[in-house]
This record gives structure tokens, C-alpha cells and sequence, in this order.
């Protein structure tokens, strides 16, 4: 029998090593694994890189994975969110190495390393500071530069719903980075509101297939919450 | 002479969006476009976290706090919207799905190069957010900015002095002073202005050649 539902947060992150590449899901806080963020700070890993959207918001969540002295490096789009005051002062300070990488550009790397491309042309970013250092090609008239795959040791994403296969629902715009995330590391672990029987998602429902998830651990998180970006 | 507000700016945007259209907008006064839309005229607000179909801003106490825009606000759904991944998102993006994006600006060349994500070379920690891959996937690219900055510099220029966002993407400018569409070969053409202001006045607020539409 398939079963990869874990009861405790041992067990969830089992084996995560330093110097890992983890990728972690959300968009704000929606979709975004909390829980595991919060136990993956209790392990006191060591040099991790991490990609996702931002960069932390106050002392909480993965501004606190920084704070405490986790990461090494961050792959993200956005850093500046609102109150990313963690984010900046390592980075002020010299102990951050940070990877600005266009939003569109950040899901596309995940993705391919999810599908086995290890790299891909695309328009984005061409001609500007964030082409330094990469290949260029014209194709069909048009510049293009050469992005890698970024695949990653450890995935931790956020769903509504899962069942024992590790099959995952979202809800409302809580999609975002989870499925492609979930999908493009070695050990992937999802942090659920919900399980449900085997049988009980409806096939077309399921935004991540089992086949990708490794572990699931459920967690009431109740609802997010996320604070509008300052325009 | 009485300038453009932030609402009559995008007011304006929000008029030259046909029927049919799939909008995606920035932060900002962009965002405000989508309240100038009426609801009898179907565009579809795509935002990049992954939502087709937004709406206005939900009433208080109807709030669901699962749905988002790209600017982090809570958001309604219309009849006919769905959810995809960001994968998706940025490949309806970058497919050239978008039938328009509309962005802030710092910056823009007569030659429509864009600047709106970096001030400087040594920029501590730059954001960039979506707004390149928006830049190059786009069919349209629509800047709302202000025509000066704050101390009076033009922002409209013959080559920007900021890092780019995209280049030669942007095609239409809706300041706080006038409409002017970027044209391909020719550069800056105005299609109109505020009240009582004019077309020398805005030629002095404008760091390259305007051209007159008519």
C-alpha cells in the first residue's frame, strides 16, 4: 500500500542535508508551506539555497530561516516586499548572495528542471543587466539568452487537499509555484489543511500528481494572509 | 493647465481596451484600469500568480482570502475566470497571450525601450518581479507614469538612463500630460494633451523630439 502521509515534522523533513537547494511555494503567504518553513528552522540546516518568489517578510516564516543563519544564497524576483528588513541587512552585510532571476524566467528554470530540459532560450531579460554573463542566440530575427534548469534537493509546497498517494488539490490562487515546484526537486514534501480518502479527488481536480510528492503532513494553517505590496 | 490625476490617467487607458482583450496589470495606477472598465464591456484580467478572469476588489465582508493579484490584494473572481500554476502563467506570458500589459515606468526611449525596475548600475537589491518577462512576452506594452519626475526631470528620453526592463517593447504613454504612442522608425507622436496645455510646453517637459499626430 502507497502511503505517504507522515504524522510528525521529523518525518516530513527526514534527511534534508546543509548545503541543500530547497524550493518553497506560496505567493505571499497564500499556498505558502508555513509549517514546514518553521521545522525546517528548527533542524538548524546549515548553507542552504533557496529559490522562491521573495524574500521574507518581517522576522517570520523565511526572513527567520535567514535570520538564523540558514541560507546561503536566495534565488528570488521580488525581493522587496513589503517589510523585507531580515532580507536586507544580511544582504547589506555581505552574507546573503542573492539571484535576481525574472519571475516568469524563475517558474520556467523550475519547470524545465521538472521535465528533464536543462536549459532554454527565451526573450526575457534580453539585452539587459540580468543577460550579463549568459549565451544569446538570434533566433527567427529575434534576441533570446540561454537559461539553466534549476533543479533542487527538496521541494516544500502548500495544498488544500491530499490523499495517502500524495495527490494534491489547491485552492483559490494558492496554485502559484506549487505545482511546478512540487514537481522539479529529489524529495518533495507537501503541507496539507486536508486528507481525504483515496478515491475522494476528483481526477481533474488534482493540481499535483501523487507521482511527484514524496511526503505529505497535515496541518491546520487556517487562512493566510498576506499584506498588499506597496505601489 | 490642469494635469491628469492618477484615476484620469488610467480612466483613459481604460477606454482605448477593446472588447475581447486579456489585460494583465502592473502595480500601481495600472491596477486602477480595471475599475475604469465597465462591466458591460468583457476584458479578462489575467494576473501573473496565476488567476484569468479577475474582478474589482471584493466588497467588505465578502472578502476570500485565497484569491490574490500579482500586488498582493485581495481580489474577486468573474463569471468564466480559472486558476493555473505559475508555470502557466508566465507561458501565456511569454506565448504572447497577453493581448496587453500595462506597467509603471521610470523611464522610456523614443525607440519604446523601457525602464521601471532598477534605479542605477548599483542598485543594492533590485525587484524585478514579472515585469521583464511582461516586457518581452506582451503583444502590447502600455506605460502610465507621471511625465516629470518629482524635481521636474523628463522621463521621457531619447535613451534611457536606468537599467532596461525590455527593449523597443513599449507602444503607447499615458502621462499625467498627454497620450503619445510610440511608432516605430518615427518615436514619440502625441495623440493628445491635458487641457490648456500646449504642444511646445509638453516638447519642454520632454527629453526627445515629439511629433504631432495630426
Amino acid at each position: 500500500m502507497i502511503n505517504k502521509i507522515v504524522r510528525t515534522m521529523a518525518e516530513a523533513l527526514d534527511g534534508i542535508k546543509d548545503g541543500s537547494t530547497v524550493l518553497i511555494g506560496g505567493f505571499g503567504s497564500v499556498g505558502q508551506p508555513d509549517a514546514l518553513i518553521e521545522a525546517l528552522i528548527e533542524t538548524g540546516v546549515k548553507n542552504l539555497t533557496i529559490a522562491l518568489n521573495n524574500a521574507g517578510s518581517g522576522h517570520v516564516g523565511v526572513a527567520k530561516l535567514m535570520e538564523v543563519g540558514s541560507v546561503r544564497k536566495i534565488i528570488c524576483s521580488f525581493p522587496r516586499s513589503s517589510d523585507p528588513v531580515v532580507f536586507e541587512t544580511l544582504y547589506r552585510e555581505g552574507k546573503l548572495e542573492l539571484e535576481i532571476t525574472p519571475q516568469g524566467t524563475l517558474a520556467e528554470r523550475i519547470r524545465a528542471a521538472a521535465a528533464g530540459i536543462p536549459a532554454f532560450f527565451t526573450a526575457t531579460g534580453a539585452g539587459t543587466l540580468l543577460a550579463r554573463g549568459k549565451e544569446s542566440r538570434v533566433i527567427d530575427g529575434r534576441e533570446y539568452i540561454l537559461e539553466t534548469a534549476l533543479k533542487a534537493d527538496v521541494a516544500l509546497v502548500e495544498a488544500w487537499q491530499a490523499d495517502r498517494w500524495g495527490n494534491l488539490v489547491y485552492r483559490g490562487s494558492g496554485a502559484n509555484f506549487n505545482p511546478t515546484m512540487a514537481a522539479a526537486a529529489t524529495l518533495t514534501v507537501a503541507q496539507v489543511q486536508n486528507i481525504v480518502e483515496l478515491g475522494d479527488l476528483h481526477p481533474h481536480m488534482v493540481g499535483t500528481p501523487g507521482v511527484y510528492v514524496n511526503r505529505v503532513i497535515q496541518v491546520d494553517r487556517g487562512e493566510p494572509w498576506t499584506k498588499p505590496e506597496e505601489a | 493647465m490642469t494635469p491628469f490625476t492618477r484615476d484620469q490617467m488610467a480612466s483613459r487607458a481604460a477606454d482605448d481596451i477593446p472588447e475581447g482583450w486579456c489585460v494583465n496589470l502592473g502595480i500601481g495606477i495600472p491596477t486602477l484600469v480595471a475599475n475604469h472598465v465597465p462591466a458591460t464591456r468583457e476584458v479578462v484580467f489575467q494576473s501573473e500568480n496565476g488567476v484569468v478572469g479577475m474582478g474589482p476588489a471584493p466588497a467588505k465582508g465578502t472578502e476570500d482570502v485565497w484569491n490574490i493579484n500579482a500586488g498582493k490584494q485581495l481580489i474577486t473572481l468573474v463569471k468564466g475566470a480559472s486558476f493555473v500554476g505559475h508555470a502557466d502563467s508566465f507561458a501565456m506570458i511569454r506565448g504572447g497571450h497577453i493581448d496587453l500589459c500595462v506597467l509603471g515606468g521610470f523611464e522610456v526611449a523614443e525607440n519604446g525601450d523601457l525602464a521601471n525596475w532598477a534605479t542605477g548600475e548599483n542598485d543594492t537589491a533590485p525587484a524585478v518581479g514579472g515585469a521583464m518577462d511582461l516586457a518581452a512576452g506582451a503583444k502590447r506594452l502600455w506605460v502610465i507614469m507621471d511625465h516629470t519626475t518629482k524635481d521636474g526631470r523628463p522621463k521621457l528620453l531619447e535613451k534611457c538612463v536606468y537599467p532596461l526592463t525590455g527593449l523597443k517593447c513599449v507602444t503607447r504613454i499615458y502621462t499625467n500630460l498627454a497620450t503619445i504612442d510610440v511608432v516605430d522608425g518615427k518615436g514619440f507622436v502625441v495623440r493628445d494633451m491635458a487641457p490648456g496645455l500646449t504642444f511646445d510646453e509638453l516638447q519642454a517637459k520632454t527629453a526627445a523630439k515629439l511629433h504631432q499626430a495630426h
